[in-house]
């Protein structure tokens, strides 16, 4: 259960909307009436996160970087550009960097200072990304974070854990999964998952695609 | 600042909550809250930073006990308050009671696409060389100022080698306050776990965290 189900308990006597409803309502009211901000343009915006920019934006960068390996020197040397190929860019990915997983090298990131997240590649946090139990513990004890998305890594692999504190933000590149020889783009994309690209998950082995499915 | 929002390296609150097919909102009320921030940011009243600082100064008690939305909420009530574009009063009737104060621009429906594909990209034009090079041993300051920062506590005072030199960015100590860009070379520095944590850490553990260079120096 989410934080903002438990707030729904509360402050029913009065009215069927809760506090933060309430408080909501008379913020865009109040900005609306004074002309500062144009009720067309807030549904523009939920529409494009709901319905355009996600990961699934991000799965096609890493499909393309473990298909074409003239694509992933180009990601990895200057990630910006490299998605901007895909017309990803702007809000919240203005300068990206792109960090490999190997058989000796896992990433992962964090923002323990706020929320920064990959917007044009990966969407909207979600909220265990931006709460405490995250950001606290990401720094210090990933194996242990890890543990709890059901992530095991052998003991000898680096972990390394990139804390988002300046507006350069991270995309990890996951490693691609065996019995993938040959496969499109296309298919190759359906195995990458949002967390595999934030470093708390792995690429979906092609069995766990079928069953899926 | 050091505020609830410092979260690096704290205890005690507990297990990751995860929730399968999470969806972007959970409520009408956060797509509000949501898509009111980002407009009246498109305004132009408040740099990022700014609005960054408003919510980590929010009481320690109220950061750690509202959810993401309301945390962002709250934090608008301050910026539109502390920049004079509403009252105290209006924002209690939640209605219009005195005349707007002129902003830059108002987003419109049709802008938004331009707008969030543009994005507001923070390097700048180098004035004087970056003080450090790749390999360069530096030291975090000691330091516990009261306004926004992007030094986190759990990194002050200690050694790491700087790995990555990203240009000039605007430095957001002062960007946050009105006290304009001064922008400065930011640095992707790399710490072992064992130089952050102490021995107990793991020792196949690494940070990189990007700094910027008032918050460095050579290390002896």
């Amino acid at each position: 259960m989410s934080a903002h189900e438990h707030d729904h308990s509360h402050d029913h006597d009065h009215s069927e909307l809760s506090e933060i409803e309430l408080r909501v309502r008379a913020l865009e009211t109040l900005l609306t009436e004074k002309g500062y901000i144009d009720p067309p343009a807030l549904d523009e915006l939920i529409e494009t996160y709901e319905t355009k920019i996600g990961p699934k934006n991000g799965a096609r960068v890493v499909a393309r970087a473990w298909a074409d390996a003239d694509y992933r020197d180009r990601l990895l040397k200057d990630a910006t550009s490299a998605i901007a190929e895909f017309g990803f860019t702007g809000r919240q990915g203005e300068h990206m960097v792109a960090v490999e997983n190997t058989d000796q090298t896992h990433n992962m990131v964090v923002c323990t200072l706020c929320s920064c997240y990959p917007w044009t590649v990966l969407g909207l946090p979600p909220v265990w990304y931006k709460s405490a139990p995250y950001r606290s513990r990401a720094v210090r004890d990933p194996r242990g974070v890890l543990d709890e998305f059901g992530v095991k890594l052998p003991d000898d692999t680096e972990v390394r854990v990139w804390d988002s504190t300046a507006e350069i933000r991270y995309l990890v590149i996951p490693k691609r999964p065996a019995g993938t020889d040959g496969w499109s783009e296309e298919r190759l994309a359906d195995l990458v998952t949002r967390n595999s690209m934030i470093g708390t998950g792995l690429a979906l082995d092609p069995s766990e695609l079928e069953d899926a499915a | 600042m050091n505020g609830a929002q410092d979260l690096g390296g704290q205890m005690g609150f507990g297990p990751i909550e995860l929730e399968e097919n999470e969806p972007n909102f959970h409520a009408k009320w956060e797509e509000r809250a949501f898509a009111v921030t980002l407009a009246m940011g498109a305004t132009g009243s408040w740099t990022l930073d700014a609005s960054r600082f408003a919510r980590e100064s929010l009481p320690q008690v109220t950061y750690l006990t509202s959810s993401y939305y309301e945390i962002w909420t709250r934090g608008l009530e301050k910026l539109v308050l502390s920049n004079g574009l509403v009252t105290e009063e209006e924002l209690k009737q939640g209605r219009k009671l005195e005349a707007a104060k002129p902003v830059k621009r108002v987003l419109s429906a049709d802008a938004v696409a331009g707008v969030l594909a543009k994005g507001a990209p923070v390097d700048r034009e180098e004035h004087q060389p970056a003080r450090f090079r790749v390999g360069d041993k530096v030291h975090t300051r000691r330091m516990n100022p009261e306004h926004h920062t992007r030094l986190p506590r759990y990194a002050r005072d200690a050694v790491g080698t700087i790995e990555a030199i990203h240009g000039v960015h605007v430095f957001p100590d002062t960007n946050a306050h009105g006290e304009g860009e001064q922008p400065t070379w930011l640095y992707g520095v790399l710490f072992k776990g064992t130089d952050i944590w102490g021995p107990d850490s793991d020792p196949k553990l690494s940070l990189r965290i990007d700094l910027w260079e008032p918050y460095l120096d050579l290390a002896r």
